[in-house]
């Protein structure tokens, strides 16, 4: 009683619906940012000098590129040509790594300088200076987490397209899986000004 | 004589087994139904659990002192009580168990758009529910905050926060999972010639919750999250101490809380709208005005969380802002009260047990939704507000809303899911002695909320002595008529008679299949011609 139930416009509709619960996941914490930042523009305007803003550009850089190669995977795989879709999803992929290697040694320079929530060092700062590092890690870290949930989608869609799961008259759920990382990648476009350019 | 032929040559859905033997077939089938029925299960387990503890609170203020429990217990068990009954029963109950069960038949379809996602939702929310129950039992106490988890309390007390704060997150997840699947079903997987009017209420309304739980419980999700994150690495946000305000946690967890309550009653309203014609012998009254009242409450609800915090410190504008927005949802909630009535006004009614769950249904929604003017009402509010008259007012709305039409929906569509018919007089039994019990278990708190006796506490002065006892009393009679209920239903899905394909005439798809459905529903995907709740 297999039902070959196939509709593409649905999927797809499911997976937009999925990214307005994202936007309003991470509008929560915009809200947070926007309450805190009106209060405490001064602290929150110094706090950001703080941030590298040349790592903050290349991962900026890295996350466009990697939007261009998810969707240049889809034409690849619309043209019929397996192989090179599956190049695209792979440097996609390599390129998240690459940002997420970028974040953990942001981080762990924060770290080291006693920026993080709960340090002694943050709290002789004053509240602007809590409040700011708080959303910083609250909120990069919340977009890191999408991005693995994103590496291990795209991962999974790696190996239907290689067992032709995924072809060119099937690529529904390839499609989702770019529409999923543009999502992370558009968070991030968000992130990067509200953090590292309000200095 | 056809249709019965139909019946007995069509294998029902609960002897299509995929090749799964025992529970397997069960939690392995992506069968609507199957889920539909999953739901039922695991929400009553938790509803006995909910039951169980909301009874300890009236026998613990049957007496002023301490009765059976102390301040630390009664703490803990109104908050688990709250979190159970909240997020593991009201929020998923109607939509999960019926709306699983009967979306996909009531607009023609085989299954909902994504059955995988819908046996995970499932799976997703046994999760939550266990690591909400989890924190009753693990080591440092149940939680005490209170089921809004308000902060900074939620962070500073050493009790089980971050089982019962993760479940309720993980619940949530859920939800939205079961909103999304619902609403890319409707969209997509009407029958040919069922036009968005021609839908029967209940898919409409569960359309408005879908969309709710949506775009609501998101906010809360982030928020929990939040003060995970302020318990686990101190970030601050709802801690004075570190520049963080409490009011923003409120905020925050009413923009979702307050549209939870709609994601609750919608359904319901559903619910009531399927029985009212069915046992009327008449169309609906105003069929598009209930139709737009729907989604008016659905999109005014998300304006007026405000109304939970008239004593938290808002700005004038503010309070008048959500006071006002406030007293505009009752308006389309009125429409669809006074719609009903006019179905049955010249019908030919009959009273079996659904019509009578659903007509005190009306009653204790309007008892609930009058009092909750009052409370909308700024200078009211503050006289009455977090004592009794809340709770009494919550719970009329709550569990008089979406309890009655939960057993109301029970007993109109057990014979189509069971495909047996119940003992109607033991039925009949159950729903007078629940609903006396109810009156008395709710009625005494209004007024001895104005009287102003606080909620949240164990204890109690000596003058509110008599209504208390009253209300535990009724609390048993309550509980009484529950247990009649169930073990009716239980016994009549074993040893009923069959049930026949439409018992109670009514003109949806659900009764023009037989009871209980085939695998797939339909035969063939039927051709809608007719609006719905249509009598010749």
């Amino acid at each position: 009683m297999s039902h070959v139930h196939r509709d593409d416009l649905g999927s797809k509709m499911g997976m937009w619906l999925f990214i307005f619960t994202e936007l309003l996941l991470f509008g929560g914490l915009f809200i947070t940012y926007a309450v805190y930042r009106s209060m405490h523009t001064q602290a929150f305007h110094l706090a950001s000098e703080e941030l590298d803003v040349t790592i903050g550009t290349i991962n900026t850089v890295i996350l466009l590129i990697s939007s261009a190669t998810v969707a240049m995977a889809i034409t690849a795989i619309q043209k019929k040509n397996k192989k090179l879709s599956l190049a695209f999803i792979g440097t996609t992929i390599l390129l998240a790594f690459i940002f997420l290697v970028n974040k953990y040694f942001e981080w762990g320079a924060k770290f080291e300088h006693g920026l993080f929530p709960g340090s002694d060092y943050l709290a002789e700062l004053g509240y602007g200076d809590i409040l700011f590092f708080g959303l910083y890690f609250f909120m990069t870290g919340l977009h890191a987490f999408h991005i693995i949930v994103g590496m291990v989608f795209l991962g999974f869609i790696f190996f239907r397209i290689k067992n032709d799961r995924i072809t060119f008259d099937n690529f529904q759920l390839l499609e989702n899986g770019g529409l999923y990382w543009h999502l992370v990648d558009l968070i991030w476009i968000f992130l990067f000004p509200l953090f590292y350019l309000v200095a | 004589m056809a249709e019965e032929k139909q019946q007995d040559v069509q294998k029902s859905f609960m002897e299509e087994t995929g090749g799964h033997k025992g529970i397997f077939k069960w939690i392995l089938s992506t069968d609507h139904k199957r889920i539909g029925l999953l739901y039922l299960y695991s929400i009553m387990s938790w509803f006995f659990i909910g039951v169980t503890l909301g009874l300890l609170m009236k026998l613990e203020l049957i007496a002023p002192g301490k009765t059976i429990i102390g301040a630390q217990a009664y703490n803990a068990t109104f908050t688990v009580h709250g979190v159970i009954m909240i997020f593991l029963i009201v929020v998923p109950g109607l939509p999960a168990i019926f709306g699983n069960f009967f979306l996909p038949i009531q607009i023609g379809a085989k299954d909902v758009a994504f059955p995988k996602l819908n046996l995970l939702s499932w799976y997703i929310y046994v999760l939550g529910s266990i690591l909400v129950v989890l924190s009753l039992f693990m080591g440092g106490g149940p939680p005490d905050t209170g089921w809004t988890f308000y902060a900074p309390y939620s962070f500073k007390t050493g009790t089980n926060m971050l089982p019962a704060v993760l479940g309720a997150f993980v619940l949530g997840f859920s939800s939205i999972l079961t909103g999304l699947n619902f609403i890319v079903t409707i969209h997509r997987m009407r029958a040919p010639g069922m036009t968005w009017f021609k839908m029967p209420i209940f898919p409409w309304t569960l359309y408005g919750t879908g969309w709710i739980q949506l775009l609501a419980t998101p906010v809360v999700g982030i928020t929990l999250l939040m003060v995970l994150g302020e318990r686990l690495f101190g970030i601050g946000f709802f801690d004075p101490a570190k520049g963080g305000d409490p009011i923003l946690f409120q905020h925050l967890f009413w923009i979702y809380s307050h549209p939870a309550v709609y994601i609750m009653i919608l359904p319901a309203m559903g619910v009531i709208s399927e029985i009212i014609p069915t046992f009327s012998r008449k169309t609906i009254f105003g069929y598009k005005a209930i139709v737009a009242s729907t989604m008016a409450i659905a999109f005014v609800g998300y304006f007026v969380w405000g109304h939970h915090m008239f004593t938290s410190g808002m700005s004038g504008t503010a309070l008048f802002t959500f006071s006002i927005l406030t007293f505009i949802v009752a308006i389309p909630s009125a429409i669809k009260v006074f719609n009903w009535v006019s179905t049955m006004y010249q019908g030919s009614i009959s009273t079996e047990v659904p019509f009578m769950w659903a007509a005190s249904f009306i009653f204790v929604f309007l008892v609930g939704g009058l009092s909750g003017l009052v409370l909308g009402a700024l200078a009211t509010n503050v006289h009455v507000h977090d004592t009794a008259f809340v709770v009494a007012h919550f719970h009329f709305i709550v569990f008089g809303g979406v309890g009655f039409s939960f057993f109301g929906a029970i007993h109109y569509w057990f014979p189509k899911m069971f495909g047996r018919m119940y003992d109607r007089s033991w039925a009949r039994t159950g729903w007078v002695v629940f609903f006396i019990g109810f009156i008395a278990l709710y009625g005494p708190m209004f007024y001895l909320g104005i009287k102003g006796m606080p909620r949240r506490y164990f204890d109690y002065l000596p003058e509110y002595h008599g209504p208390n006892i009253i209300s535990s009393l009724g609390a048993l009679t309550l509980v009484t008529g529950f247990l009649i209920i169930v073990i009716n239903l239980f016994k009549s899905a074993k040893h009923g008679e069959k049930a026949p394909m439409n018992p109670w005439g009514g003109t949806n798809l659900e009764w023009q299949i037989p009871s209980p459905p085939p695998l797939e529903n339909f035969d063939e995907i039927p051709t809608i011609t007719k609006a719905p709740y249509k009598y010749d």
